[in-house]
Parts: structure tokens; sequence; C-alpha cells
């Protein structure tokens, strides 16, 4: 502990001498960086911290090592608030965000937080979307599925690995709309503590069909125990997930990634945000990075700087209108 | 045989120099705390689940030094048991009837050694009864739908008081405490704050390592705090070891049923080590009269360690396979695959083979470990437990915090931590058992939930809840679990405190 401390400590004295020092040149990184994994170990955002963190050390983006400091609680919002009041010039510090991080800013989860506290940086990959039933199912495409729920929409029932108004429950309620399914709240979904405990209930025939992401399904898909019915995606993944079905190519435009990327504090000076920006930019395309996505099953999904501080507020405000419209928030 | 290459693979896993490294800690570790009087298992896991998470180990390491933690424990209980008549912790209390004398008469050294031996014995053949056994219980997985999860989780809460539990109405009282405590937070299934009084913190619920350590490993210093925090335990001789292979032979068949029974007494949701020792010595007693039970026999020490270290790796049974603990350390084990972000329940020997037999394998591994390091080097433990608690508490309470902090870098936490040390504290003055509050918070989210998906999936009709053999089945158990304490209880209790006494009295 002491260690993180000091470390901690010699990180900031550094980076306040850094900018005093180099106010006049482009931002030079300190030699350590850090990043807030807004959650346990062993999880997505913990996950996004650590294989950044290395990419960024092997390629020399950092001389010492970029330290993962795991951050706890609501969903994210305790690394939010920390950052926007304790660390709001750090320039050394990013945080892992995801769809998750933007569903809450929505609906207004982190109290008197919003998307503009922060400055986004942007997205090394996405996880898309999917919509599955059991191999017994009746259902054999979207299509079918949306029809049953246009006729009752408590005829199909959904499990998720999200809470209520989650990622996972939006997704279904985005489709739905798309498919100009009446009345919404009323269409059921049942929410689990995770992906795979969802997943479980749908294989073995308790519940009608799963919503989650591609990442989650390639055991139950590969066992031929889960058919997927779409992908939630612009175009068709690779392989080995070529065969499945876009929604789009069913007729019904809904795309649902589930990004994994990072914000910076909203104070930190413009040049180290924009090397930040840059950096993500370059790693992305680094094989390292590559190597990465395909071993976890991450898909192509890269907007940095601008484009993704637009992507962000657009995706907060999409979800906000939704949740408003389905009465999770007034 | 599929479970055979299983088990191939998972000593692929647990033969690895980090993975022995974690079981060889995890052995001593768990020896020394067994030994240390008042320091159980459950507080031992405790205190280092903190531990493994600030070294960032990975769940399948982390769950190698738990279980070998716990597993170490089992077989350090003896040690104080024999040497100093105090039990190391509960379920070694029955080791002291005939360990004790056998000490006495200047045969500490055996007495250590034939309990050594039959631990291992207990162990080695309740970790074959794991590998039989989970398997089969983990074929249930997918018939397990929101209804039957209903009704496990109740079987559950219904077998919580168990054999050995005092007093049932205080055991319902914690259970409620837990529940409380656990709806804190955002409920999943509606997304509606419950008592988080719009702190962030409390968002996502009280954490039940946090509520763990301090019920458990805080609690436990400050006992140690109003005890003045003594000198440590006086230094006990133990003569050199003389152990002929008939010694051994001898009391090996008691050790193979002690073993046999502390299984079946571990599996059985409730029931525990405790209970365990206890029917492993009674039945010894009864099926070799002959002996000189209660004056240092060696078969009396053989059957209670064969029958409390079997009953420990049987309770992993359904705390693996079911998600359910069968006894309070396997309680905090459950807490922390929890909190790994690994579901466990049904589906953990489909969804994470590796970590299930990895750690499995490690078992065996780990008991061999311990069996090495108890007969050769049993001085050094012996030495160990002379160490003055003043040192040794506030280490403890270090590990804690630190490991606590390290986790969610919040000072709340620790607060929370120390509070629930404070809370332990009184309810264990006051007699109030621990583990069904750590119960109810683990249990309570998961069993809220399956009620409420049940009755979705139903349209709201309540006959849903028996509605499959297999949950008319559980509930079966359940009525049984809760009705038969009430009518065996108090014999069974009766036998025990007259056991108890009997310790005192030599």
């Amino acid at each position: 502990m002491l260690n993180t401390i000091s470390l901690k400590s010699v990180l900031i004295s550094s980076a306040v001498a850094l900018t005093m020092a180099g106010q006049a040149y482009a931002f030079e990184p300190a030699r350590s960086g850090e990043c807030i994994a807004p959650a346990n170990p062993g999880g997505g955002w913990d996950f996004t911290c650590r294989s950044v963190g290395k990419v960024l050390v092997d390629e020399g983006y950092f001389k010492g090592n970029v330290q993962t400091v795991n951050m706890t609680g609501a969903g994210g919002g305790v690394a939010f608030a920390h950052t926007i009041s304790k660390r709001d010039t750090d320039e050394n510090l990013i945080v892992a965000a995801s769809t998750a991080t933007t569903t809450r800013l929505a609906q207004g989860q982190f109290p008197g937080m919003n998307a503009d506290q922060v400055k986004w940086v942007g997205t090394l990959g996405a996880d898309y979307g999917i919509i599955a039933v059991g191999k017994d199912s009746k259902y054999t495409s979207l299509t079918q599925v949306l029809e049953a729920l246009k006729k009752d929409p408590s005829a199909v029932k959904f499990a998720g690995g999200s809470a209520s108004g989650g990622w996972d429950h939006l997704k279904v309620l985005m489709t739905a709309q798309k498919a100009h399914v009446e009345n919404l709240p009323k269409i059921r979904y049942l929410a689990f503590s995770g992906g795979s405990e969802a997943l479980v209930q749908v294989v073995g025939g308790h519940v009608d069909a799963f919503t989650g992401d591609i990442s989650e399904v390639k055991g139950f898909m590969d066992s031929g125990d889960l058919r997927v019915l779409a992908v939630l995606s612009e175009e068709r993944l690779p392989a080995p997930y070529d065969s499945i079905p876009t929604a789009m190519e069913q007729g019904i435009d809904s795309v649902a990634p589930n990004w994994r990327g990072f914000y910076v504090p909203g104070n930190a000076s413009k040049e180290s945000y924009d090397w930040w920006v840059k950096t993500m930019d370059e790693l992305y395309t680094t094989q390292e990075w590559k190597d990465v996505m395909t071993k976890n099953g991450l898909m192509p999904f890269h907007k940095s700087g601008a484009e993704f501080t637009q992507f962000v507020k657009n995706q907060t405000l999409d979800i906000k209108i939704l949740s408003q419209d389905i009465g999770l928030i007034k | 045989m599929d479970t055979m290459s299983l088990l191939m693979q998972g000593f692929a896993v647990a033969l690895t120099p980090e993975s022995i490294m974690f079981a060889v800690i995890g052995a001593i570790l768990g020896t020394l705390i067994g030994a240390l009087p008042g320091l159980g298992p459950a507080n031992g896991v405790a205190i280092l689940i903190p531990l493994a998470f600030s070294l960032g180990l990975s769940p399948t390491s982390s769950l190698i030094l738990l279980t070998s933690v716990y597993a170490g424990a089992m077989y350090g209980g003896r040690i104080s048991s024999i040497l100093l008549n105090i039990p190391g912790d509960e379920p070694a209390m029955m080791t002291c009837l005939d360990g004790y004398p056998m000490a006495l008469k200047g045969k500490a050294a055996e007495a250590l050694a034939i309990s050594a031996i039959a631990s291992f014995i207990g162990s080695f053949i309740a970790t074959i009864g794991l590998v039989i056994l989970a398997p089969i219980l983990a074929k249930f997985a997918l018939r397990f739908g929101p209804s039957e999860y209903f009704a496990l989780f109740a079987l559950a809460f219904a077998t919580l008081g168990g054999i050995t539990g005092k007093n049932q109405f205080k055991t319902l009282m914690a259970a409620a405490i837990g529940l409380m405590i656990a709806t804190v937070g955002i409920d999943i299934s509606t997304g509606v704050q419950r008592f988080t009084f719009n702190t962030l913190e409390l968002f996502e619920g009280v954490d039940f390592i946090i509520a763990i350590v301090g019920l458990f490993a805080i609690s436990e210093l400050l006992f140690f705090l109003e005890r003045h925090a003594g000198d440590g335990l006086k230094q006990v001789a133990i003569n050199k070891l003389k152990l002929s292979a008939k010694d051994i032979i001898k009391v090996l068949p008691a050790s193979f049923r002690g073993a046999v029974l502390g299984f079946v007494a571990g599996v059985l949701p409730g029931a525990g080590a405790s209970l365990g020792s206890f029917i492993s010595y009674t039945l010894e007693k009864r099926v070799s009269d002959k002996g000189e039970f209660g004056k240092g026999d060696p078969r009396g020490v053989a059957a209670p360690e064969a029958g409390n270290n079997g009953a420990a790796s049987g309770a992993l049974v359904p705390m693996l396979t079911l998600g359910v603990p069968g006894s309070g350390t396997t309680a905090v084990l459950l807490a922390m695959l929890i909190s790994l972000n690994i579901s466990p329940g049904p589906m953990l020997f489909q969804q994470n083979a590796d970590l299930v037999w990895g750690v499995i394998a490690a078992m065996f591994v780990g008991n061999l470990v311990l069996l090495l390091l108890n007969i050769p080097m049993v001085g050094i433990f012996v030495k160990l437990l002379s160490i003055p608690p003043k040192y040794l508490m506030p280490i403890v309470t270090l590990i804690a915090s630190v490991g606590i902090y390290s986790v969610s870098h919040s000072a709340l936490d620790l607060y929370f931590m120390i509070g629930f040390g404070v809370l332990g504290y009184i309810f264990r003055k006051i007699d109030i058992p621990l583990v069904p509050i750590i119960l109810g918070m683990l249990l309570g989210p998961e069993m809220e939930k399956s009620l409420r998906h049940a009755l979705v999936l139903s349209d709201g009709d309540w006959t849903v809840l028996f509605n499959s053999g297999l949950s008319i089945g559980l509930w079966t158990v359940a009525i049984l679990g809760l009705v038969l304490p009430m009518i065996v209880g108090p014999i069974v209790r009766a036998k025990m405190s007259k056991s108890k006494e009997a310790v005192k009295d030599v």
C-alpha cells in the first residue's frame, strides 16, 4: 500500500512539475500513467484498463508502467465522481468507460453529473448486441419474434445480464421500437447478475430469449444449444460469426455496439487530451492491439476525439429519450 | 472417463510452479491459523481474502490459496487440541478427548503424527468423493429455472440452523439482519434505489467481503483486546516421535470410517465439520468399544480428525455445484467467488471447468503438502503457537485493512469494515451467529430475484413454485431440514455438550 501511495504522490508531483515546466511545449506524459477501472478485478472495465495499459507500455508510450486502479461503485459513478472532483486536471489518468457509462449518465443515475464534465478520448473496439433463443425455440428469425411482440408485447420474455433499464434491456426496446412494436413497457425483461446466468436460463428452456453481447454466446453457439437470431451491427461480423444475419438484413434498423473506451478528466490540458487521442488512434492500429481484440472477441469499432465526443452526446440523448418514452425515467 | 480427463487437465493447472507455491503458502498459513485458538478456518479465510485481492491474484490462484488455507486450518486445529486441550477451532473439539490424554502420557508426538495421517486420509477420501459427486450434481444444472432456484435458496435458509445450531431464533434473527443489509442498493429487477440515501457508494449495495472481514476478522481483534493481549500460550514440550507401521495400520480403519462419515456430514447443507467430527468419534467409540476412549486411544484421535477434514472437503460439494454453502467457511469462499465475477452454482462446472478442476487437483496437492508439513515440521508450528497475540493481531488487522482499501480505494469501505467489526463483536457477545448474516447477504438478493423471475414468467401464478419434480424435491428437503433439527437437535446437542464437559474435566 505504501508503494501505491508513494507512487501516486510521485505521479502527482511529476505531473505538476511537467505542467509547469512544459507549458510552452507539446504534452509529454509522465513516466507512469494510471487507468481507473470503475469495477472489481475481472470485469470488462478491468480488462480494458489492463490490456490497454500493457500495450501502452509495450509500445513505449510510457517508460514506467500504467497502473490499473479498481474503483468500484455505483456502476462507474464513484470513479466518475472521483475524477471530476479530485483528479480534474490529472493529465496522466484515463478512466475506462463503455455503453454502461453513457446509459447511467443518460438516466441520471450519477446524481448531479453529466457527460460534459469529462473529456471523451476514444473507443478501441466494441462488443455487438445480439438477440438469441434456445435451440428448441419456435422462433427462427428476429422478424418472427417481433411479429409475436406486435400481437402481444408480453408474448416473448427476455433474459439479460444488466439491470432493468440497463443496456441489455435497452437493446430489446430499441429493436422493438424500430419494428414499431406498441406498448414497449409491457415487454417482459428478466434482469440477471451477469450474461452467463441469463444465458443458462435461456438454454435451459426457462426463458424465451436472450439479449446480450456477441462475446458472451460463443460457447453455447458452438455447442448448438443457442440460436442467434440477429446481431445488432451495421455489417456482418467477421468469422466465425459471419453466419449470423444482422437485424438490418431482416429489415430492422437496429444497431447496438457496446463500445469499450476511455475518458480523461474534464480540465486536463488540451495538449494532453490531443496526445491521448493521437495515442489511442495509433494504438488501435498496432498489431499487438489487434491480437488482443481477436483473442477477446472485440470487434472493430474506433471513434476518437471530436467524433467520439459527438457520438457520446448522441447516444446519451437517444437513451434518455427512449428511457423517457418507456417510463424508466421522468 | 470424462471426469478423469478433466481432472488430469486440473492437475496440469495445479502442478504449475505458481499454483504449487500458493498451495504451499496457503497450507502453511492455514495450519498456523488453525493452530491458534480462536482463529478458525472461517476467520482465516476472511482475513486472507483481501490479501488475495490486493496481490491481484487470478481467480484460480486466489481459490487455490484460500482452499489450501481452509484445508490447512482443519489440520492445524488439532495441534492446540492435543497440546493444550484447547481446540484451535470448533471442529477440533472432539480431538481433545483422546489427544490431550495421549499428550499427558508423553505421546504428544505420536498423537500429532496419527492425527496428521488421519487428516490426510479424511481430506483425500473426501476429495475423491467431491470428484465423483460434484459432476453428477452439476448435471442437473440446466434443469434449474427460477422456481427451482427459489426452492434451493429456501432450502439453504431452512437448513441454516443446522443440527449444531444453538438457538434457532437467534439464527433466524441473524439471517434477517443479513437479508436487510442485502436490500441496500439499486434493485436490478426494477432499477429502483433502495436505502441508498443518494450516496454513490451505496448504489451497488454493501460489499459482503467488507462485512465478512469486519464481522470475523475485526471482531476477533476486539476480542483479543478484551483479553488484554495475552503473552501467548505456554511452550509445550513434545517428545521424540516413535511411530511404527503397526500403530498406523491400527488407526487406518478408524480413519477411513471417519473420512466417509465426515464427507457425508459435510455434503449435507447445514451440518458442517463440527458434526462430522462428532459423529465420527461417537461411531468409532461404538464400533470398537474395546479401546480406552477418553483416556488416550489413538483411534479416538484419528476418527474425529478424519471426520472434520472429510467434512471440510465435503462442504465444498454443495458450494461448488449449487452455490449453497454447507458451512461458514464455504460461505466465505462463496463470497469470494462472486467477487471474482465467477457465478457459483450449477453452471460453474461447465463454464469454469479449468478453474474448478484446477482447484480440485490443487486440493490433492495441498493435502500432500500438508501431510509433509505436519509430520516433520510440526515443531515449528508448535513454536508459532507461542507468538504473543499482541504482535499477531495488529498484523492481521493491517492485512485486512490494506486488502479492503486496495479493492475499492474507498475510505468509506474502511469505516464500514470497522462498523461491521463492532457489530460482530456485539453479536458474538450476545450469541448471535455470524454465518447466517453472511448467508442472508449472499443469498438474499438471489432469492428475491428468483422469486420475481418465477412470477414474471408465470404471469403472477404462485403455483409455479411447485411445478416441477425438482422443485418439489427441494421443498421436501427444505421442510425436513427445518423440522428434523427441532426433533433430533436437542438429543445431539445434549450429547455434544456432554463431550464438551468431558473436555473440561480432563
